[in-house]
């Protein structure tokens, strides 16, 4: 039996509510909010919350592949699939792919992974899809565009919702691209859209698969159809295709906004959520044709709710609004005024390859002598020097390696710092106590700068520094820990 | 057990620019103005120097020993030392000790900074050779400070309010005390309510929380104690110079607590050991220590044990450390007013406690002294290099 072991999650902490775009343009209001990634998010980093979340008990040793699938990864020439396995701590004998360049990514991904386990290449496979599309502003892919990620493991064991079958079409025809150098979601007329790309495709597909299973919409629990820009075409497509209402799954589309590639798994996480054994889930996701799949929940599934994954339930109402203009400084759509001071530091790529598992896995070190925990960040003022000799016990090279990434912590110390030069003030610089020992210097992101406190539990979260010369800078930051 | 270098080494001469904004000098000017000023008070030429010393923390003043070419001293050894903010008071413990052992028998210590050309109100930080692609925790000095207030504030139950006013009640007193001191970059007195109630900086450290960044230079003589009064009728010893640098440990090690700084109370331990100093809050007339920020001075006097710990609110409510304090802590203004041109800042606080132990403090001038004691910090309160100097006659 092949199918998905586990499942997360992730929905950005920030959200715009889509007012502000007509009162900024114009036009007409549309109702709802939108979720966004912060300054410090990418594809990459949101791909390792929510596989972070679908690992929750699970060993990162233990499985054998990661793919990435997005169409706004942050390399266009670099594998950034490594990065997040990197940072997941992950072996380094494994299937690292990006699926990127089309709306239906995230289900090429499951597609191969799936494949990739019943041919037995590998035990399991973790898929991750991420999406941080932009939209012009003051254009309708603005308003509509969401951000969020979604993370299966597929495997053949422990098996939460089977796969029964699986439906593909392919289709050239698209009403939204981008070219190589585009920022911006370019689309053709929306009705292209929606009538000749959306409507016809999704169907060809469903219909497709229930012909292949041999089932009708009436045996199916729960249709899971990826979002279209305009939401109202969603549930004409469903009922078109024979559902009722109350089988169409929610499409967040007043609370995250469509999320291209990582929309079909985002509600597909959803999906599991509510479901119970037995139960026939129809994932479907356009792009370029679609794919659609068939599983079945297990029993396994009981298990796994009873486990601590967030998933969308868990992310989804933990949230602050940022104001549109912030929204605009973070994407870089508005020049904003310098900090008057010197720039940062150049990054170093020979310096990161060496401390590496300091950097992107936080690993610190376990002294085999005296059995002290310790995490040194492998730069900074003030002798931020590697460990090589003990400080508790002073013993020389006698370590073994010893992972912070997944520890819990709480803040020691903190300031709101405005005179730092950042993108989201005021600086929320913390030292954190973790749970087993060890402290570590980091930025707070995240955060309701009036709500940290002495004391506070975070947990850490992989995000980006800064961005030097086409080098993302990965990192790791305290975040308070969301509900 | 190592000799002690009491009374084994005199200053014999010193010298110190104004200190502030000083668009018209260069490093190498304040370097130049600072010991001809200290040959003169010393009365030798400056052929007399057989070495020297020249503490400077950025490069701007060209690397190693070249930095004092300015001087034009004729074929001399001459040494760049830097140890961050602590640079000035090392750079006069290298001269001392070179004189102590006899490799020479007048020795130089120059510091000096140029801060104001970088056009950025704070200090940049330094990742020499690039970073490890995450160099970038976007932490100024004010916020690394400032953790060390909100722990404090945290760990003795002192509401935010009461505790800025504890913190805004020293800087009202050093600026009084700066006011009265014309080498001072700053002349303003200032209330407790203008304190409290200036722009913050980071939490909870306000402007007024914060000490300047200003140029300036100062530079000290010294010879062997033997000599001294070959040279002059009143010259000042050194009863200790001892410095201290952590493993770095307080960012690591959770059991850092963030309220005290561990380099501070040792190397006052050792200073006090050196100089035979049984109670400082007793025995020590007078400080000039590192309040580069508000929090750090309360700190210090509570590792140098002029306090109890947790109970430097009361002495300084008590108005212990004012100038007419039982002791008075920062007599000629502090970095609070002079600001704090790294490499210089160790030297010119040696220079108060000179003027004040020859009775040339002027207005500030304090009576019935007789051990005045330096404290210097180089880095931040979990991971630093603390150096502390007493003098006396």
């Amino acid at each position: 039996m092949v199918g998905i072991t586990s499942y997360g999650a992730y929905i950005p902490y920030n959200r715009v509510v889509r007012e502000e775009f007509y009162k900024a343009w114009g036009g007409f209001p549309i109702p709802g909010e939108k979720a966004v990634a912060s300054y410090d998010e990418d594809a990459v980093t949101m791909a390792w919350d929510a596989a972070n979340d679908c690992l929750s008990g699970v060993d990162p040793k233990k499985v054998d592949g990661l793919y990435l699938a997005t169409t706004c990864a942050p390399y266009k020439e670099k594998q950034n699939s490594t990065i997040v396995a990197t940072a997941l701590d992950m072996r380094d004998d494994i299937r690292t792919a990006d699926f990127c360049n089309s709306l239906r990514a995230g289900t090429e991904a499951l597609s191969a992974a799936v494949d990739a386990v019943k041919a037995g290449s590998v035990k399991n496979m973790l898929v991750t899809a991420a999406e941080t599309r932009m939209g012009a502003p003051a254009g309708m892919g603005e308003a509509m565009y969401g951000d969020g990620a979604a993370a299966f493991l597929i495997g053949d064991t422990n098996v939460i919702a089977e796969l029964l079958g699986s439906y593909s079409v392919s289709d050239e025809y698209a009403g939204e691209w981008r070219a190589h150098d585009d920022h911006f979601v370019r689309a053709w007329e929306d009705r292209h859209i929606l009538d000749e790309g959306y409507s016809e495709q999704l169907p060809k597909a469903i219909e497709g698969l229930m012909k292949k299973c041999k089932v009708k919409a009436k045996d199916i629990t729960k249709l899971v159809l990826s979002s279209p820009m305009d939401i109202r075409r969603h549930g004409k497509v469903a009922v078109g295709a024979g559902f009722g209402i109350e089988q169409i799954q929610e499409a967040f589309f007043m609370t995250i906004g469509t999320c291209g590639a990582a929309m079909g798994m985002m509600m597909m996480v959803a999906a599991l959520e509510e479901s119970k054994p037995g139960d026939k889930i129809l994932l479907a996701q356009y792009g370029n044709g679609a794919d659609a799949f068939l599983f079945q929940v297990t029993e396994e599934m009981a298990k796994k709710k009873a486990k601590a994954h967030r998933g969308i339930k868990g992310f989804i109402n933990s949230k602050r609004i940022l104001p549109y203009y912030t929204f605009l400084r973070w994407r870089g759509l508005v020049p904003v005024e310098r900090m008057r001071r010197p720039e940062i530091p150049f990054a170093s790529l020979t310096a990161l390859k060496r401390s590496r598992k300091e950097v992107l896995g936080l690993y610190g070190k376990k002294c085999l002598t005296c059995g002290h925990v310790m995490y040194q960040m492998p730069f900074g003022i003030g002798g931020m020097t590697p460990i090589r000799v003990c400080y508790y016990c002073q013993t020389k090279d006698n370590f073994e390696d010893y992972r912070f990434a997944d520890k819990k912590a709480k803040v020691c110390t903190y300031s709101l710092d405005l005179l730092a030069d950042v993108i989201d003030p005021p600086g929320t610089p913390v030292f954190v106590d973790f749970e087993g020992g060890g402290r570590g210097w980091f930025d707070m992101t995240d955060r309701d700068p009036a709500q940290v406190k002495v004391d506070m539990p975070v947990e850490m979260v992989f995000r980006k520094l800064f961005f030097d010369r086409g080098i993302h800078n990965y990192y790791w930051k305290a975040r308070p820990v969301r509900a | 057990m190592p000799e002690s270098i009491k009374d084994k080494v005199a200053i014999i001469g010193m010298g110190c620019t104004k200190f502030g904004e000083l668009w018209d000098k260069s490093v190498s000017d304040l370097m130049v103005d600072a010991a001809y000023e200290a040959y003169e008070d010393a009365g030798i030429e400056p052929k007399d120097i057989d070495a020297a010393w020249v503490g400077n923390w950025q490069e701007v003043s060209g690397m190693a020993g070249l930095g004092l070419a300015g001087l034009r001293l004729q074929y001399k050894p001459i040494t760049r030392v830097e140890n961050m903010c602590a640079t000035g008071t090392d750079a006069l413990r290298n001269a001392s000790y070179a004189v102590a052992c006899g490799a020479c028998d007048i020795a130089l210590a120059v510091g000096a900074e140029k801060l104001k050309d970088m056009g950025y109100a704070g200090l940049i930080s330094v990742s020499p050779g690039g970073t490890t692609a995450t160099g970038g925790i976007s932490t100024t000095a004010p916020a690394i400070f400032a953790m060390l207030a909100t722990r404090y504030f945290s760990r003795y139950n002192i509401p935010p309010d009461d505790g800025k006013r504890m913190l805004a009640r020293l800087s009202v007193k050093s600026h009084h005390n700066g006011n009265l001191n014309p080498k001072a970059h700053f002349h303003k007195e200032i209330t407790v309510e203008q304190a409290m109630n200036a722009p913050i900086i980071a939490w909870p450290l306000g402007l007024f929380d914060c000490c300047g960044v200003s140029d300036g230079s100062a530079a000290a003589i010294v010879c062997r104690a033997a000599d001294a009064k070959k040279f002059r009728q009143d010259p000042v010893f050194i009863k200790s110079i001892r410095m201290c640098v952590g493993p770095a440990e307080g960012p690591v090690k959770p059991e850092y607590d963030f309220t005290h700084v561990e380099e501070t109370y040792r190397a006052g331990l050792a200073a006090y050991a050196e100089a035979g100093v049984k109670n400082p809050r007793k025995e020590i007339s007078m400080a000039e220590v590192h309040d580069c920020f508000s929090i750090t001075e309360a700190v210090i006097m509570e590792d140098l044990q002029f306090s109890p710990r947790g109970k430097v609110k009361e002495d300084i409510e008590s108005g212990f450390f004012d100038l007419d304090g039982g002791l008075p802590v920062q007599p000629d203004g502090g970095l609070k007013c002079f600001g704090h041109p790294v490499g210089a800042t160790g030297l010119r606080m040696v220079y108060e406690m000179y003027l004040q132990l020859q009775g040339k403090a002027g207005p500030r001038q304090l009576k019935n002294i007789n051990l005045g004691l330096t404290h210097n910090q180089g880095a931040m309160p979990p991971a630093c290099t603390i150096a502390v100097c007493i003098v006396g006659r």
